[in-house]
């Protein structure tokens, strides 16, 4: 019989095959049965149940797969368009309460007294007196209505306004060419920003939610809120700000959460 | 670049159903942790940001080398309606043709055409909700995060389907496997290349 034309595929072999190689194995090919290949099937999908096996935090694959990681957050901030705004919301779309989320239940938050609270500030920053929440209440604020949205895969809209990081960065005179913004939290959380993202027009140091002082679970006196990081990002209850040049490791990141996750 | 997109797709989907059950979009369905890599969320997210680069870039490798070279042309169409009825007719008398694995039928045509655009929308729901910020002008094109996130998932559903009829008629039709690892049929070399419809003898 006749079959169409070849493919004219840049693998295939300029030299015919050797047939030869089909007759001195006609035996084993001949063994080759639909029996056996469904057979042979049945092992392979009772292999690939290994999946369900924890291999994933074996050292070797856990270094490759953060370097694959690490990868993603040069590409991330390659991506990053430093004045494109994220959608906002009107009003009427807010959720209030907002919605829950520490490494820890609901139960177990830490109140911070707001009168004898501080925000301490470190490294490449000119004037590191400690602020007040009094002295920060009386800094221009700005409200952003934005989605909210969680690496685990859920999603609110939220009503939060503050002072402007960037604003605030460039009062206390930071070094806004340096590479990080960290932060350090009541409940030993630790989170940082690269600058770009720190300094994008949506990045706000939040007091008040839905016109209202946060609530303690939400993360009272202070918390970060970026229109361009996912919800992790947002460090609460913030004691202490570090301009620095020194990557370090956050809280989720040293559990092998992409540390970038940006948005 | 099928065997690459096989393993590419095998970890997406494994680790894609890792990232499900953190949030799950269906109450009555979650997916057993022996069928998913773990233990816990941030592995499902390493893996399925490592499996990404592997897909996206066989798929494109793919798409352009089925384009360039005209194999998408060659094999995808035409699909006449005529050759469609002749094939369910002949499918449900289970008289299907196989002998010519060079050409594809009418059915598998509309079915690797259908796969590869679900291809193409899983890739640009999940960079939707991978960036639904820096690409927000995407997002849109699927209304809003939930909705992009629900069209990933049946993007993903529609792709498990077409795996599970796509392996269980090629072990059907074992022979076809084999052409799968050899690179198919013999063609004999003193064809001229010029002619689409040159006539070849068939290994004996």
């Amino acid at each position: 019989m006749t079959i169409r034309a070849p493919s004219p595929s840049i693998f295939r072999p300029k030299a015919k095959i050797d047939r030869s190689v089909l007759t001195e194995n006609r035996a084993l090919i001949e063994r080759i049965d639909r029996r056996g290949l469904l057979r042979g099937t049945l092992s392979l999908g009772a292999l690939t149940l290994l999946a369900g096996c924890d291999v994933t935090d074996r050292p070797a694959l856990q270094t490759f797969l953060r370097g694959v990681s690490g990868w993603n957050d040069r590409v991330q901030a390659f991506l990053f368009r430093p004045n494109h705004l994220a959608p906002t919301f009107s009003e009427a779309q807010v959720v209030k309460p907002p919605r829950f989320n520490a490494y820890y239940g609901v139960e177990d938050v830490k109140p911070v007294d707001g009168a004898s609270w501080k925000l301490e500030l470190s490294g490449r920053i000119s004037d590191k007196k400690p602020w007040t929440a009094t002295q920060l209440g009386a800094l221009p604020e700005q409200e952003l209505i934005i989605r909210h949205i969680c690496v685990e895969g859920w999603d609110y809209i939220g009503q939060w306004s503050g002072v402007n990081l960037r604003h605030f960065l460039e009062r206390v005179g930071a070094d806004l060419t340096a590479k990080y913004v960290a932060f350090r939290c009541a409940d030993d959380y630790t989170e940082s920003l690269d600058m770009a993202s720190a300094l994008h027009p949506q990045t706000i140091l939040a007091t008040k939610y839905a016109r209202e002082p946060i609530a303690d679970p939400f993360g009272f006196p202070l918390r970060l809120r970026t229109a361009t990081k996912l919800g992790f990002k947002n460090a609460k209850w913030i004691t202490a700000i570090e301009v620095t040049n020194d990557f370090t490791e956050t809280f989720w990141s040293k559990q092998g959460f992409n540390w970038f996750a940006g948005i | 670049m099928h065997w690459t997109n096989a393993v590419a797709m095998f970890i997406m989907i494994v680790s894609g159903w890792k990232i499900y059950n953190d949030e799950v979009i269906f109450g009555w369905l979650h997916f057993p942790d022996a069928l998913i890599v773990g233990p816990y969320a941030q592995h499902g997210l390493q893996w399925h940001f490592f499996g990404m680069w592997i897909l996206a870039l066989n798929g494109l490798a793919y798409v352009t080398y089925g384009f360039v070279t005209g194999r998408f042309r060659r094999m995808l169409v035409p699909i006449r309606l005529r050759d469609l009825i002749a094939n369910i007719r002949d499918a449900l008398r289970l008289h299907l043709a196989h002998d010519d694995l060079t050409q594809y039928n009418t059915i598998q045509r509309i079915l690797y055409i259908g796969v590869l655009i679900i291809g193409v929308v899983t890739v640009l729901s999940g960079l939707a909700i991978w960036k639904p910020v820096q690409f927000s002008e995407l997002l849109s094109l699927f209304y809003d995060f939930q909705t992009a996130r629900l069209v990933h998932f049946l993007c993903m559903s529609a792709i498990v389907l077409f795996v599970a009829v796509h392996v269980t008629l090629a072990l059907l039709v074992p022979h076809t496997l084999v052409a799968m690892v050899t690179g198919g049929p013999v063609v004999a070399d003193e064809t001229p290349r010029t002619a689409g419809a040159a006539e070849l003898t068939t290994n004996p």
